[in-house]
């Protein structure tokens, strides 16, 4: 993503986008990520063992704490990358706000069940 | 007047972190839109910024905390495995919702739906937590940032009112209940 993102870098006493969008986009692969383990979870019996982390709560577990670590990863990540530069937010926002909207779909049981 | 354990906990999980974040979310979402719109007049103190850091570390604590109390603690309580034999399935929620078609989808699109999107909560309110911290009244010259942040604040309470309703409705047809039986009051 970096790659494709114009930035600028910024001077030492400037306040930067950059940790924002950081923050911003990590979400975005943190909350699809929740969507996407637990759909594929729900295709594959054998990943859906395989997410079973705490036999109680059963493949949930699995699909939460995964997405959730990475999350934190990407987080860190583009963090330690961005938080000095100055980003093009369009199209990191347009990216993110992508990525919450396909979470909340594919987290709905009957669009599941047409895929 | 007595309640069980396994009631109780799922009184603190629903009504107390759930039903707080929500009333919490909506007074986030007019603060973040009139205060820290580029358009607002009114400056934002060092009051003001101080309060809305807070209230959203606090309101991402009581997300985490509902989601995390939800998922390994209540959750576990709802999907128990049927023993071999039992007819009486008043303390397993889910065969109980799954034995009749007129519940069933309770289960298969309440909770399905509601295990898995309320999860979108604490990350994005996390997000927006940290965003604050970062920028503080700042985040009032930099609109793209705070509208994101907005965007991602609203899916929280959608997301956040979806788990509330079907928890609600599932605990309505279907109540977790058993463990230890807790005194409250008694009667005269």
């Amino acid at each position: 993503m970096s790659a494709k993102v114009s930035s600028t870098p910024a001077n030492s006493t400037e306040l930067t986008n950059g940790s924002g969008a950081a923050a911003i986009f990590s979400a975005g692969i943190g909350v699809f990520m929740v969507a996407l383990f637990a759909l594929v979870a729900d295709k594959s019996p054998a990943i859906k063992s395989h997410f079973i982390f705490y036999k109680p709560t059963g493949p949930l577990s699995g699909v939460t704490t995964s997405a959730l670590l990475t999350w934190l990863l990407t987080w860190a990540i583009l963090e330690a990358r961005w938080r000095k530069r100055n980003l093009a937010l369009a199209r990191i926002n347009t990216a993110a706000l992508i990525l919450l909207g396909l979470s909340l779909l594919l987290t709905f049981p009957p669009i599941v069940d047409l895929l | 007047m007595e309640i069980s354990s396994h009631s109780l906990w799922t009184l603190i999980h629903g009504m107390g972190f759930g039903a707080l974040y929500l009333l919490a979310c909506s007074g986030a979402l007019i603060e973040l839109y009139r205060r820290y719109s580029p358009a607002a007049e009114a400056p934002i103190t060092p009051r003001d910024e101080s309060f809305l850091r807070i209230y959203l570390v606090v309101m991402a604590a009581l997300a985490w905390l509902a989601v995390l109390s939800g998922t390994y603690i209540v959750y576990p309580w709802y999907r128990a495995a049927l023993p071999p034999g039992a007819t009486n399935l008043a303390a397993f929620p889910q065969r109980l919702l799954m034995s009749s078609p007129s519940t069933i989808a309770w289960h298969s699109l309440g909770m399905e739906w509601k295990e898995h999107v309320a999860w979108l909560v604490p990350t994005s309110i996390t997000m927006a937590a940290a965003v604050l911290i970062k920028y503080g009244r700042s985040l009032k010259t930099l609109p793209q940032l705070r509208n994101a942040v907005l965007c991602f604040v609203l899916v929280s309470f959608v997301a956040a009112g979806i788990a509330g309703f079907f928890g609600a409705m599932l605990d309505k047809y279907a109540p977790v209940q058993g463990g230890q039986n807790i005194q409250l009051m008694h009667g005269e």
